[in-house]
């Protein structure tokens, strides 16, 4: 037999495959992003997904520029995709992140918070000192509208709730400090220079609004507002911002990992931390709407609750939460 | 074809690597684009639909002093809509929109899976750095610039975008039934494709390519299209 009639040979064979195939690439379309519980189905996944191989192994060789080829590489990936497609359990996978992924990753970032932390106190000092000293710098810090506003011997969230409703302030504020989570954690692609940045600014208007509010004697009506909200948010402020800083880090230095495969692993890692961010600004958001402009409210009411919401952040960030679980899942 | 197009090459446990085809900046722009429309459209519809229904009118402007129904029912859901509609898409339906579906390309990871809900957040998240500082002009650079044709929030994610040959199809290569005349599997192809669109292709076309391939000068479209079905069904033309 000679090489040529050989390989013809073969192709035909292969070529008799083709209603196998066509059954296989049914079966794996028909079972792509479907839930099943047949131990039928799974078996003969795996048998599709051997026999499209071996078949996808001969038609590279011998029929490497045909539709046939096509039709089996589409097939092949497919089953692939089907085959190592993780299960999805929404509830335990949140159980999870709680319980155990999120502690993880603030046992991880544990340096990126202090450093971050630290920062935004200095920033804050930095800029109470600036405007203590130099009053007129607080135009570089804050609208004219608010400047003006706390001449006038007044706070600008005053009244604050006779303007905007409870819920669209809520709403606006918890929005707004989301986004501003979100980009602190981004930022840190430039190297960790943008989240520097938005923590440094962040840091340095807080110091200086309330320096400005202590020389027109309002510093304790803002302390007052900003307490019951301002725990938590001025800590989102500093996870987030360890977030990106790590996300930063793993770009300068990735280590033994390529730098593209250490700052995917710190934006996933970190990622995780930003979601639990995102819902403490919401609950930070309801109170900053419901509770801080709302004069019925007296201090030692707001630092209550500003200690509450704080504890509660420190013990969802710690997975004390769900210890009980880990306990029982353990034992 | 998917062998002249870069690739991404996934090990498997079979031996056999899987190869997917990469998806450039034409085809994610070229799905971005219908996305975009797409909630712009449903937005802008919301909007329209529910402003009509807070006025009472036909009349869609914002009240002079708007209360907390026209946020939450007129403003939050359309923002919303236009927001989430990559986030809540993508994680839904684990990389696909309507957009990437019509541009016939699919988010996977980089072993060629399904991504996971982490992934997929965190590519939409980096949007944020993609969109600056307009018009998505640094994920388009990145797209242009990178091996696998991804932008930042991809490579935060570690995903990437593929084709998808859905309607790829099989020519009929007389399998079971016993051959008289076995086509070689090019040959196979060409006829199964002509007859695929013979409805479509114009007369003189078709004629011309049924006769070379059956080697006749019949004029009558019938008797060739006759021999070729009998040619690709294992018979003699």
């Amino acid at each position: 037999m000679t090489e040529r009639a050989r390989e013809h040979a073969l192709k035909v064979t292969l070529l008799r495959r083709s209603e196998l195939w066509k059954n296989a690439a049914n079966r794996t379309r028909r079972l792509a992003g479907k839930k099943t519980d047949d131990a039928a189905d799974a078996i003969s996944m795996a048998d599709d997904y051997r026999m499209l191989a071996h078949d996808v192994a001969k038609v590279r060789r011998l029929l490497p520029d045909s539709r046939a080829r096509e039709y089996l590489e589409t097939a092949y990936a497919q089953a692939h995709a089907n085959l190592h497609r993780p299960a999805w359990h929404p509830g335990y996978a949140m159980l999870s992140l709680f319980r155990d992924e999120i502690p993880a990753v603030v046992s991880w970032l544990r340096p990126h918070i202090v450093w971050a932390t630290a920062l935004f106190i200095l920033t804050v000092i930095a800029g109470y000192s600036m405007v203590h000293t130099y009053p007129d710098l607080i135009a570089l810090f804050a609208s004219p509208e608010l400047i003006a506003t706390v001449e006038r011997g007044q706070l600008w969230t005053e009244g604050l709730l006779n303007v905007v409703p409870s819920s669209v302030l809520s709403l606006q504020i918890l929005t707004n400090n989301i986004v501003v989570s979100l980009f602190a954690y981004c930022a840190g692609f430039l190297f960790g220079l943008g989240t520097l940045y938005i923590l440094g600014l962040n840091g340095l208007m807080l110091g200086a609004v309330f320096a400005f509010t202590r020389l027109h004697g309002l510093d304790d009506d803002l302390f007052t507002f900003v307490v019951a909200h301002g725990c938590v948010e001025l800590s989102v402020m500093c996870l987030s911002g360890a977030a990106g800083a790590a996300v930063g880090e793993a770009l300068i230095r990735p280590g033994a990992a390529t730098r593209a495969a250490a700052f995917q692993h710190a934006a996933l890692q970190s990622g995780k931390l930003i979601l639990a961010c995102v819902i403490l600004l919401v609950g930070s958001g309801v109170i900053e709407g419901y509770v801080s402009p709302n004069p019925v409210f007296p201090l030692w009411t707001r630092i209550v609750i500003g200690v509450s919401y704080w504890l509660v952040m420190i013990v969802l960030l710690n997975g004390w939460m769900f210890a009980a679980r880990r306990r029982r899942g353990g034992s | 074809m998917i062998l002249q197009q870069s690739g991404l090459v996934v090990d498997s446990v079979t031996g056999v690597d899987v190869a997917l085809p990469i998806a450039g900046p034409g085809a994610r722009s070229f799905a971005f684009i219908i996305d975009w429309h797409i909630r712009t459209i449903l937005s802008v519809a919301w909007y329209i639909v529910a402003a009509m229904f807070y006025n009472g009118s036909m009349h869609i402007n914002a009240p002079l002093s708007p209360d907390s129904a026209w946020f939450v029912y007129v403003i939050a859901p359309a923002a919303a809509i236009y927001f989430l509609y990559h986030p809540v898409w993508e994680v839904a339906t684990r990389g696909h929109t309507p957009g990437k579906r019509m541009a016939g390309v699919q988010i996977v990871s980089k072993e060629g899976g399904a991504p996971g809900v982490g992934s997929l957040l965190a590519r939409n998240v980096f949007r944020l750095v993609d969109s600056f500082p307009i018009a998505y002009a640094v994920g388009l650079v990145t797209t242009m610039v990178t091996r696998h044709h991804v932008r930042i929030g991809d490579l935060a994610a570690g995903t990437l975008l593929v084709y998808v040959h859905d309607g790829a199809s099989l020519a009929r290569y007389s399998a079971d039934r016993p051959a008289e005349n076995q086509l070689d599997a090019t040959t196979a192809e060409v006829v199964s494709e002509l007859l695929q669109r013979w409805e479509t292709l114009d007369n003189a076309a078709r004629r011309r390519m049924a006769q070379t391939i059956l080697a006749d000068t019949t004029d009558d479209d019938a008797v060739l299209r006759t021999r070729l079905e009998s040619l690709a069904n294992g018979g003699r033309p």
